[in-house]
């Protein structure tokens, strides 16, 4: 992979104006064709092998992850390790660590597109399909933990024959709007934004099989400005509307739990405390994902370049950094707070039997992302690339610690117990990331993993006013 | 000239076929001030400031998705307060039922709010373009096609008051457009 800045032709340009120059966004001077073609040949191309070595395994997981789901509705939520008081345990850990990883694909279709961060181009739209496949992941757990799967439906506020409705002043039901309205939208920006790639993939198909699915997805896309300007529009409110939502899921998921009055759990700093840990795991999964992706695919190395890679680093220790500050003030609260419940529930998890959760979400989170602050470490993708996986490990731990350490203790200790996962537990578990990345397997395959559109946009060339003399 | 679709139907227009985004820009340009209402411009990718120089108005999407958006508060004020204010009134921690209650309801506001204004920036949107429309005249154009990759086109509409074929095709010729075809319907 080249430096970002070494392929900027800039011999023209004094050390002033070559100081503040951007570095272009596509390397190796690529021109919209070779853009179009490489990343549609991807999807065209025959299926590689590494393609079905991958999802082989991925898929078994996933009929793991599917039996766990048939016997524990045949037999009951009992094959969980969730009891009294633990009654929240590993499945919603598991579905905090999902949606939070969501997070990130938002901000960074939406937050950074309103912001007007160029760079986002090449990696929104796997970021985006991660988001969607994260979210599917995470509905799995709360849709079973409400023990008795077949009633879920008493989660939808519509007429039933007992004349009951939901209670609307519990953030459990606030949870069940903000989740679904998050992945809904979700796949509507996602859906918007692949239009104009699907109908790159309607004009190259050659097959019949083809021509019907890209044709039918694409509606008909001609890329006149008449549509253009509206699409534009839309995708400007899309962003606009998914940035408040994005955090307003995960402050709805801390409202789970700032509402209780559990010691622990009931402060005021969760909301974005939990916002930022969901973009900081976000960015982590996303950089997990694109980075073998692109070591597969070396040539997309020319569209997610180093500098990208650099700048996502940049997010993860910045995030990271505020987790770590919400971590001490947590503590420090526990102390000011002279509350003695508040300072044994924090006591308990830095030194009782989950000490050793503790302390790997404080060094996986706090202390292992800040070598970040060394270019080389941000610059070097398969140290990214491990550096990544003490984020996405020390994110599981730290819902981990929220809920289950903070339940197994809470005012009285005749109500103590400690928990324990069952195989159930841990094999759906592992069972979500095969279904994971199966589905992302599967996207990378059939949908171009790279916005072309925008990509083409951002080039040079695409500027108007490109090859003018500015006067 | 080349023709592209079936020489016995209806005209749709004259098209001609760019290098470049500056090409289409300016082409679109002199369209405009020439008086041309009936035209569009075919590009791979949004061109920054197309609109204007089209002489195109700003999108009506944004005030269409305030009324969605508006739709989905009202629905979300109906949905909360009728069932926990009037039919099955709940009693939690001593909470008012009544108008009071409503910071307890913010949640559900927001979230359909969003929900209902990103339902109509969508289909709006699709409404507005005329999608999904899977045939359309220019696709008889063979050359069309690489619309989606990197060549950029301009039509100018058949329906167009000003539109006559001798002076269509001086224009585009002079602009530099190439391959200059009459597009049939189908």
């Amino acid at each position: 992979m080249a430096d970002a800045s070494a392929a900027r032709p800039s011999a023209d340009l004094t050390p002033d104006e070559q100081a503040v120059i951007r570095p272009p966004l596509v390397l190796n001077q690529r021109k919209m064709g070779w853009i179009a073609n490489y990343v549609s040949s991807i999807v065209e191309d025959k299926t590689p092998v590494w393609w079905w070595a991958c999802l082989v395994p991925c898929l078994l997981l996933t009929g793991v992850l599917g039996f766990c789901i048939v016997y524990l509705i045949s037999t009951g939520v009992g094959v969980w390790g969730n009891n009294h008081p633990v009654g929240w345990a590993w499945d919603i850990t598991n579905f905090v660590f999902w949606i939070g990883i969501g997070h990130a694909g938002t901000l960074i279709s939406a937050i950074l597109f309103l912001t007007r961060q160029k760079w986002r181009t090449s990696i929104n739209r796997a970021a985006e399909a991660m988001t969607l496949f994260a979210v599917i992941c995470a509905a799995i757990y709360p849709g079973l933990h409400v023990g008795r799967v077949w009633m879920a439906w008493f989660l939808a506020p519509v007429p039933n024959a007992n004349g009951i409705w939901q209670n609307f002043r519990s953030p459990l039901l606030w949870d069940v709007f903000a989740v679904s309205t998050y992945f809904t939208v979700s796949v509507l920006f996602w859906y918007t934004g692949l239009i104009p790639d699907l109908a790159t993939l309607r004009d190259r198909a050659k097959t019949k099989i083809k021509k019907f699915f890209y044709g039918t997805l694409a509606l008909g896309w001609r890329g006149g400005n008449r549509q253009w300007r509206h699409y534009e529009m839309a995708y400007l409110l899309l962003a606009g509307l998914s940035t408040p939502l994005v955090l307003s899921v995960h402050s709805v998921v801390s409202f789970d739990f700032a509402t209780s009055v559990i010691p622990g759990w009931h402060t005021t700093i969760f909301p974005p405390y939990f916002v930022a840990g969901a973009i900081f795991g976000g960015f982590a999964m996303v950089l997990t994902i694109m980075i073998p992706a692109c070591a597969i695919y070396k040539p997309l190395h020319d569209l997610v370049t180093v500098s990208h890679v650099d700048k996502m680093c940049k997010v993860i220790v910045f995030t990271g950094s505020i987790v770590g500050y919400a971590y001490i003030m947590e503590l420090f609260m526990a102390w000011y707070s002279a509350n003695p419940f508040e300072k044994a529930a924090f006591w308990y998890r830095a030194f009782g039997p989950f000490w050793w959760a503790y302390w790997s979400m404080m060094f996986c989170n706090v202390i292992a992302p800040q070598i970040f602050w060394f270019k080389y470490f941000r610059t070097h993708l398969v140290w990214v690339w491990i550096i990544c996986q003490f984020p996405n490990m020390g994110m599981w731990y730290e819902r981990f610690v929220i809920i289950a350490t903070t339940l197994s203790r809470d005012f009285t200790p005749s109500a103590w117990a400690q928990f324990h996962p069952t195989w159930v537990d841990i094999w759906m578990f592992i069972g979500t990331f095969g279904l994971f990345f199966t589905l992302f397997l599967i996207f990378i395959r059939f949908l171009p993993m790279i916005c072309m559109f925008e990509v083409k946009a951002v080039l040079p060339e695409a500027d108007p006013h490109h090859g003018e003399n500015h006067g | 000239m080349n023709i592209a679709g079936d020489p016995q139907s209806k005209a749709y227009g004259l098209a001609a076929e760019f290098d470049s985004a500056s090409q289409l820009f300016h082409a679109a340009e002199r369209l405009r001030d020439a008086g041309y209402k009936k035209f569009d411009v075919f590009s791979p990718f949004p061109i920054h400031g197309m609109d204007d120089a089209m002489g195109l108005k700003r999108s009506l999407l944004g005030k269409i998705i305030f009324i969605g958006g508006l739709t989905g508060f009202l629905t979300a004020v109906c949905l909360t307060f009728i069932p926990s204010s009037i039919l099955y009134p709940l009693i939690v921690m001593g909470k008012p039922t009544n108008l009071y209650t409503v910071p307890a309801f913010f949640p559900i506001l927001f979230e359909l709010t969003i929900l209902l204004s990103a339902f109509t920036a969508v289909f709006g949107m699709f409404i507005m373009n005329g999608l999904p429309r899977l045939n359309h005249p220019m696709f008889n154009w063979d050359r069309f096609q690489r619309v989606s990759d990197d060549k950029f086109f301009c039509v100018i509409e058949a329906k167009d008051p000003k539109f006559t074929e001798r002076a269509a095709k001086d224009l585009l010729e002079s602009l530099g457009g190439q391959n200059i075809t009459k597009v049939h319907e189908d």
